[in-house]
């Protein structure tokens, strides 16, 4: 028999009160009826043996002490998951939407299994360390910072540049390259209705929308639910990745709205802030959705996440890009210069990393040339940006012959390999052959990261 | 783990926020940092403030499913570590729950909660050799007989702290468990017979005899560390460094390869996929000496981001008592921690459930004082007890923790407080990682207090070339006075340019790149790069600085540089340090020739000025 409070003692914001009158149950959930007929959800986050303190996830506006009452559940956040769900677009507690209207729909989901929210951490020795690669079909991610399965690379962005295109060119070009099978689970954190609709007819375009799963949490939802979707479509892809043997990449966009919404609920609770009024245990707060990713000995599918968030002030020492960079395995850094420069996709190429690409690609996954192209193209990039520095101080004439060669070098890798398309689909072969374009414009012999047997073999400049 | 208490009090809980959970009822029946228990649960909490009406406990598990009014009882006990053989090549949480263990037992990928499972086995047998006999008198501390634990490790089995006697009973040779009886002592007419297995709480020091002061360095392998910022065995350490500097290849680099006999690994808030990293490099890497994998010398002790905060808290407390128990059978013990800011913020977070006053960032004002708990239980000591010669032990632990500063910013309070109780530091710096320059070791951040210490154990050692007057510590200085003469000579480029500097200022510049460019630079990856020799370090350090001496010489005569020859000697002296074995001395004695010979140098042979 479910117990139920006919009285609540104080709100503030999203935090509801009550004088306790019996056993409650730490993180338990409770439905709130309010005489409009509204169904609010919360859970219990701080009990005494007087006051019961209750978050609400949905808008607390409208209640009162005297019109609701809240029927304690003895559970906890749980969510209905089935394979049913391919294909469509749903809201943060998982209720199937109307993307153009945002309007619940009626039509219930079959239930396959329940699923806890929270999940329960993956024993770090049952890990299997990831070690093979999602092709994206985008050459700098391809090329330089492979992506592979299981794990969490960031994109980091600011408003205004094309994070939205690259990660709908993303998610309608990934694919594993082996024949399993694949899925993609979007999940919109605080994004607005516009670009709902813009994701969601890029995916339709894309003929692939049968492998999507979308969760959204719209701009004007409350700000409970930013904290709950990404839980939401984390559990819909562990079920996926680790009961139904599917590969399953998770884009999550935009991590800063998350973070604000923890800020806006730890400052409701009173907390002491840390930076910039941040929780101190963003950190921990931001592991327990990052580290939802990875492969499990002895399961086959895997779980990618790709979050995606937009720098405050363009600063990537902001506690958000901070904190995410400390827990994820490398990042992908977007530059408003390069983007100015009108080349697509804007990489930062020397500020971005994917620490997990060195055991993963080579002969046996992409081609054996990988490693050391890739070596060789950051370190001649890098060379090549010095000289530039370098023509202000000394004009170009002042330069030696291998400093021009770089300069070439610089050129054609930003507008050939960095620069396509956001409906070009590039194979890893093509990637690496750009590559070696872009290097011949370096006497072979200036190439110290490549073994000689490759350059013999795909060295294409002048001898 | 499992603790069981035999006449329990009972409690109950009246209020939960976040880990912190309140009783009442046990008040009058535990000390602080007792263990007691959620029984319907079998959540451990710990017992970290007593009022007259209740008590605050941090639980070990997420809180959530707890109950108002369940009943808690008190197990009488603080948050000890159980020592015995079967430590090494194993992995435990922060309150020594085994990984591994409960992994292959029940072959589920999830953590569950309210586990209960020896820390360590209780069946496995270990093939004991008595070393005394009955009637023998032992004290504290000493050698009673030895198990091979691993291939590459000896366990004493030590008489614990405070106990000794005649041996009024030991058993034979043969395999035994860790809790069967194996010895008894007599002291006056008490009687107590002993196992192999051991418990110590964590917060304790374990006893010693003096501290001794370190003379010894820690070989790390690493040129930079070796050469600029040594660490002695049984000193301290940090490695502050943003995210992307390299930090914990730095930190699995030395504990793959770092002179000391063991290794405690502490993973402390990281990410899973690391811990996953660090298994699969230490069980595929061979210790050429017994073949076995190097998994086989190094204690984990792992809680990743996502488990509870407070056994994240115990974790350090918990690997620096197992490397205290090693300590004590004589071994140099290096303890790593990655990463002490992940500690101070769980310390940070229960903190703040206990709405203490914060003093900087919200970090307790105790955060100080807590990390030099840690840090001092380092050093180099005599220890307690004998071998059965009559010898005393030596043993060490050297601490090396990694710091994570938010935004780089070494200004930090954990980073700050650290400098305050630790020896040296090895600050990463991002824009030398940025260019690709690893280890990114700064050498003007980072600093060592340790050269003086060391310098005549390298004297000691140092047996090649007697003839050139270049010890450790006079490459140390020469080192430092080029780079510190390239950093002034960068302000006269930027007005200048390079081409119009002097010849000799030329040769600075040159000899400073080679520093950098051939020495310092080392690549993780590289199977003979990734670790130096202390042999190789001085032999391509002294030839760096005879190069420089000799073309002093010449360009003081008036030759010039030849940009040709310095760009074939750089890449001679990188082929040495990425491709030729440690063990292979004779590329390196070959250049030394040919410098002394003046058939190699900087500079033009003809041209004259």
């Amino acid at each position: 028999m479910s117990v139920i409070y006919r009285k609540i003692k104080k709100i503030i914001g999203p935090l509801v009160f009550l004088d306790n009158k019996h056993d409650v149950q730490y993180g338990e959930i409770v439905k709130i009826h309010s005489n409009d007929g509204k169904v609010r959800t919360g859970q219990v986050i701080k009990m005494d043996e007087s006051i019961i303190t209750i978050q609400v996830f949905e808008e607390t506006a409208g209640l009162s002490s005297e019109n609701s009452t809240i029927t304690f559940t003895e559970d906890s956040f749980k969510i209905k998951i089935s394979s049913d769900m391919f294909g469509r677009v749903f809201n943060s507690l998982g209720k199937p939407i109307d993307i153009n209207t945002k309007q619940v729909l009626d039509t219930e989901i079959l239930t396959e299994i329940e699923r806890d929210i929270n999940g329960l951490p993956i024993n770090p020795f049952a890990r299997e360390y990831p070690s093979e690669v999602i092709q994206t079909g985008v050459s700098v991610i391809d090329g330089l910072f492979t992506l592979i399965r299981g794990q969490k690379l960031p994109i980091f962005s600011s408003q205004g540049m094309p994070h939205n295109l690259l990660a709908a060119q993303i998610v309608t070009q990934a694919k594993v390259l082996t024949e399993e099978p694949f899925l993609i689970i979007f999940c919109g954190i605080g994004i607005i209705q516009d670009e709902a609709i813009f994701f969601m007819k890029k995916f339709q375009e894309s003929g692939n929308i049968q492998n999507i799963i979308s969760f959204i949490n719209f701009a004007d939802d409350p700000i409970m639910e930013r904290l709950i979707v990404p839980r939401v479509a984390l559990t819909t892809a562990e079920y996926f990745a680790f009961e139904k043997d599917m590969h399953v990449l998770v884009i999550l966009i935009d991590m800063t709205n998350y973070a604000e919404a923890l800020r806006e609920l730890s400052s409701a609770k009173k907390e002491i802030p840390s930076r910039k009024g941040y929780p101190g245990y963003l950190y921990t707060d931001f592991a327990s959705l990052y580290e939802r990713t990875g492969k499990i000995k002895g399961k086959k599918g895997t779980i990618t996440q790709l979050p995606i968030l937009t720098m405050p002030g363009e600063d990537i020492s902001h506690p958000i890009p901070d904190t995410t960079g400390y827990i994820t395995e490398g990042q992908l850094v977007l530059n408003r210069n390069i983007d100015k420069k009108g080349i697509y996709p804007p990489f930062e190429v020397l500020a971005s990393i994917s620490r997990l690409m060195k055991d993963a690609i080579g002969e046996k996954t992409t081609r054996e040339d990988h490693a050391d192209v890739s070596s060789q193209l950051l370190s001649s990039y890098s060379a090549a940006l010095e000289v530039r520095d370098l023509i202000s101080i000394v004009g170009e004439d002042g330069l030696n012959f291998n400093q021009k060669a770089l300069l070439k070098f610089g050129e054609a890798f930003e507008m050939s390999f960095l620069n396509q398309s956001h409906t070009e689909n590039r194979d890893i072969e093509t990637t690496l052959d750009l590559a070696w374009k872009a290097l011949s414009h370096i006497p072979r012999h200036q190439l110290l990261r490549i073994r000689q047997e490759f350059i013999d073999k795909y060295y294409v400049g002048e001898v | 783990m499992i603790v069981e208490s035999k006449d329990p009090q009972e409690g109950f809980i009246s209020a939960v926020n976040g880990s912190l959970v309140e009783i009442k009822g046990l008040e009058n029946y535990v000390r602080l940092n007792d263990l007691i228990k959620i029984s319907n649960h079998n959540f451990l909490c710990q017992v970290i403030q007593i009022y007259s009406n209740r008590i605050i406990a941090q639980s070990f598990e997420n809180t959530n499913s707890i109950k108002l009014n369940e009943k808690v009882i008190s197990l009488h006990e603080p948050l000890s570590m159980e020592l015995a053989p079967g430590l090494l090549a194993n992995v435990f949480d922060g309150i020594q729950r085994p990984l591994d263990l409960t992994f292959e037992f029940f072959q589920e990928g999830r953590l569950n909660k309210g586990l209960e499972f020896p820390s360590l086995s209780r069946t496995k047998k270990w093939h004991f050799i008595p070393s005394r006999k009955e009637k023998d008198t032992v004290l504290s501390g000493d050698e009673i007989g030895t198990v091979q634990e691993t291939l590459m490790l000896k366990h004493r089995i030590m008489v614990p702290p405070g106990y000794s006697g005649i041996i009024s009973y030991i058993t034979e040779e043969g395999d035994y468990t860790i809790v069967d009886d194996i010895y008894s002592l007599k002291n006056g007419t008490d009687e107590k017979s002993f196992c192999m297995l051991q418990k110590w709480p964590v917060t304790e020091r374990k006893p010693f005899s003096q501290k001794v002061q370190p003379r010894e360095p820690l070989l790390t392998g690493v040129r930079t560390i070796d050469l600029l910022f040594p660490v002695a065995k049984g000193g301290t350490f940090a490695v502050p460094g943003g995210f992307g500097t390299g930090k914990t290849i730095i930190q699995q680099n030395i504990a793959k390869y770092c002179s000391a006999d063991l290794i405690v690994f502490i993973g402390c808030g990281e990410p899973g996929n690391e811990i996953a990293n660090f298994l699969k490099q230490f069980s595929e890497t061979i210790d050429p000496d017994t073949g076995r994998p190097l998994l086989d010398r190094i204690v984990l002790i792992v809680n990743t981001s996502n488990m509870p905060v407070s056994a994240r808290e115990a974790s350090l407390f918990s690997g620096i008592t197992i490397a205290e128990y090693y300590r004590d059978m004589g071994y140099d013990v290096a303890v790593i921690a990655d990463s002490i800011s992940r500690w101070a913020e769980s310390l940070r977070e229960i903190s703040g459930l206990l709405e203490e006053m914060p003093v900087e960032e919200g970090y307790p004002a105790y955060l100080p004082s807590k990390l030099s708990s840690f840090y001092e239980r380092a050093g180099i000591v005599a220890t307690l007890g004998r071998d059965p010669s009559g010898k005393s032990r030596k043993g060490s632990i050297t601490i090396i923790g990694s710091i994570s500063p938010p935004a780089g910013d070494f200004s930090e309070p954990v980073t700050s407080a650290t400098k305050r109780v630790v020896q040296g530091i090895w600050a990463l710096d991002p824009k030398m990682a940025y260019l690709k320059h690893y280890p990114a070791i700064s050498w003007i951040n980072s600093y060592s207090n340790y050269p003086e210490y060391v310098a005549e154990w390298w004297d000691e050692i140092d047996k090649e070339w007697p003839d050139i007057k270049l010890n450790w510590f006079e490459c140390r200085k020469q080192v430092n006075e080029i780079l510190a003469k390239e950093n002034d000579l960068k302000y006269i480029i930027q007005l200048l340019g390079q081409k119009n500097l002097a010849e000799d200022q030329k040769l600075e510049l040159y000899i400073a790149n080679l520093v950098r460019n051939a020495f310092f630079i080392q690549n993780a990856f590289n199977e003979v790069d990734s670790f130096t020799s202390s042999r190789k370090m001085l032999g391509l350090i002294k030839i760096i600085l005879l190069l420089y001496n000799s073309s002093t010489q010449l360009v003081k005569q008036g030759f010039l540089i030849d940009e040709k020859k310095c760009d074939e000697i750089l890449n001679e002296i990188m082929r040495i340090s990425h491709y030729v074995p440690n063990d292979d001395f004779k590329p390196i004695e070959k250049l030394k020739d040919e410098i002394l010979n003046k058939t190699v140098s900087l500079v033009f042979n003809i041209h004259r000025k």
